[in-house]
């Protein structure tokens, strides 16, 4: 009797959860259905089943020259996380093994500085930009991520090397270890998989940042969000060929995000929820 | 001896994380500030000097800035009360026992993962277009007016795309939460005849009240500067139905060219976010007490 109630409470959960989110999926699969259709069709009234034509991507890249933005996008969001590590990767190691009375108060520092507004900062990092030549560079946008990032990576590299028992480290140091035997021997291998997540929710977060990217770059140095919303007026572009780019541009985040939905609470709230 | 060593290599290692994120703290923001007492418009750059409290009182006086300031709040306030009240009704659906659910997580937490224009322009284009979108052709469909969503309610607009964004982000970290739930406790509460809404009301909301402060106030700090989804819908309007703050700001200083008085605006939009950033500062570092 027990059972036959709680399968049947299953069900209705399940229905009503499913029902909930294909609403809320419903319009990125709108999205990939329209790129599936030609122009005409995409303006044509809802339909699910689109004619099925590849036109749209081939049109994309022949005629917008998609892989220019997309190279720019992998260009600045790998190189301004990478960079990011290998900054934070020896501070959150050192905060986290041999703290000090100011970790904590360094910690917070670091995190207050995310919580400046870029627009509170927009006209001297566009006039610095202008003298220096930086606008509209890939060097600049990667800079400016690497900055704004830097506290995420910092405390989420702390939050996961924190885990990692220090009793480890005083046994190897009794096998007679050295400092760098044991940062490369004993912390590293353990230390991987955190690096890890903080390097796939890093790069998440630098692909789809919408401030900086779409302020500082113009024609050369446009990653993805730039592109993309340089077509909120579609001249030329139509609804299908958008949805064609549209596709492309969050697909490979997509399907990192599926990937990383535990690591992305823990980075978000800076381990405050786990 | 070692200690010592250590100590110094431990300073050396945190050195160039601190120093870089000191430079990008002081350096732009001080020349915000210095900016805001300054005549400095791009357009007429002969004009220049010390301006006094001019930016700010102009700025503050311009009609425009009320309506940003009022238009901000609405973004943040609505958008956190979707959330908030949508992350706990889905995370109290999800945390049931269903089938398929890694499947149906994951189609919930996908919208976190687009890119601001995109959202922008798939709800602007092919959801609410009064021609051609999904919502006017159901509307039609039902013998109903199709609605002109950013003609007529332009703020409102803004506000459902950006729930639908982070919507996922609130669920998502609701249902971490809630997945510490105490299994034995709810059972407890259970066997003594608590029904589900004395269940939720002293049970279940208690547990969460840490998740929701840090979903408020992590989603504040990005509401307060949404930008692209503006930028790509309604660019600030009609009027300035849609401008906030952070648009108002982008306005003045690179459509207007107007340095100094983009500079006031920027100082009041640091404050702001500081006020909110002082209780998350708070909230997290109570926990790293732990």
């Amino acid at each position: 009797m027990a059972r036959a109630v709680s399968t049947r409470r299953k069900w209705i959960a399940t229905a009503a959860a499913w029902v909930v989110a294909l609403v809320i999926f419903f319009p990125i699969f709108y999205m990939v259905v329209t790129s599936l259709k030609t122009e005409p069709e995409a303006i044509a009234g809802i339909s699910l089943i689109p004619s099925g034509t590849f036109e749209n991507y081939v049109e994309v890249q022949t005629q917008r020259d998609y892989f220019k933005p997309f190279l720019n996008s992998v260009i600045i969001s790998l190189g301004s996380t990478l960079i990011a590590l290998l900054i934070a990767i020896p501070a959150a190691w050192s905060m986290a093994f041999s703290p000090t009375r100011r970790t904590k108060d360094i910690l917070m520092w670091m995190l207050s500085t995310k919580m400046m507004p870029a627009v509170g900062v927009l006209v001297p990092m566009f006039l610095i930009f202008r003298d220096t030549g930086l606008l509209d560079t890939r060097i600049g946008l990667t800079v400016v991520l690497t900055l704004i990032n830097l506290p995420i990576v910092v405390w989420m590299l702390y939050t996961y090397f924190r885990e990692i028992p220090g009793e480890i480290l005083e046994a190897a140091r009794m096998d007679g270890a050295t400092l760098m035997g044991e940062i490369v021997y004993v912390l590293t291998p353990m230390a991987v998989p955190g690096i890890a997540s903080t390097m796939l929710l890093n790069i998440i977060l630098a692909w789809n940042e919408a401030f900086w990217s779409i302020r500082l770059s113009a024609a050369n140095a446009a990653p993805l969000t730039a592109f993309i919303a340089s077509f909120s007026s579609p001249q030329g572009l139509f609804w299908a060929k958008l949805s064609a780019a549209s596709t492309l541009a969050i697909a490979p985040i997509l399907i990192m995000g599926w990937f990383s939905q535990r690591q992305l609470v823990r980075g978000l709230t800076f381990g405050a929820v786990k | 001896m070692a200690t010592r060593q250590t100590r110094t290599l431990a300073r050396l290692m945190m050195a160039p994380a601190v120093v870089l994120l000191l430079i990008w703290m002081i350096v732009p923001l001080s020349m915000t500030i210095w900016y805001s007492f300054q005549n400095y418009n791009m357009l007429n750059p002969a004009m220049r000097g010390f301006a006094g409290f001019f930016n700010y009182v102009y700025f503050y006086t311009d009609p425009a800035f009320y309506q940003a300031i009022i238009n901000t709040l609405f973004i943040v306030v609505g958008v956190l009360f979707i959330t908030i009240v949508g992350g706990i009704a889905l995370a109290l659906l999800l945390d049931q026992p269903i089938f398929g659910q890694g499947i149906v997580r994951i189609l919930v937490i996908s919208p976190f993962f687009v890119m601001p224009p995109v959202a922008a322009l798939i709800w602007k284009n092919m959801i609410m277009h009064p021609g051609y979108g999904v919502l006017a052709d159901v509307s039609r469909f039902l013998g109903l007016q199709p609605v002109d969503w950013f003609a007529q309610y332009p703020l409102t607009s803004v506000i459902i795309i950006v729930a639908w964004q982070w919507l996922p982000f609130a669920t998502l970290i609701l249902l971490t939460a809630l997945q510490s739930l105490d299994e034995e406790q709810k059972e407890a509460a259970e066997m003594d005849g608590a029904n589900f809404v004395n269940r939720f009301w002293y049970l279940t909301l208690p547990h969460l009240a840490r998740a929701i402060t840090v979903v408020i106030l992590i989603q504040t700090i990005f509401l307060l500067a949404v930008y692209a989804e503006i930028l790509v819908t309604t660019n600030g309007g009609p009027g300035y139905a849609t401008t906030n703050l952070a648009f108002l700001i982008y306005r003045t200083a690179l459509l207007s060219y107007d340095i100094g008085g983009a500079s006031a605006g920027g100082v009041i939009a640091v404050v702001l976010a500081n006020i909110v950033a002082i209780f998350l500062m708070r909230a997290v570092g109570r926990n790293l007490d732990r």
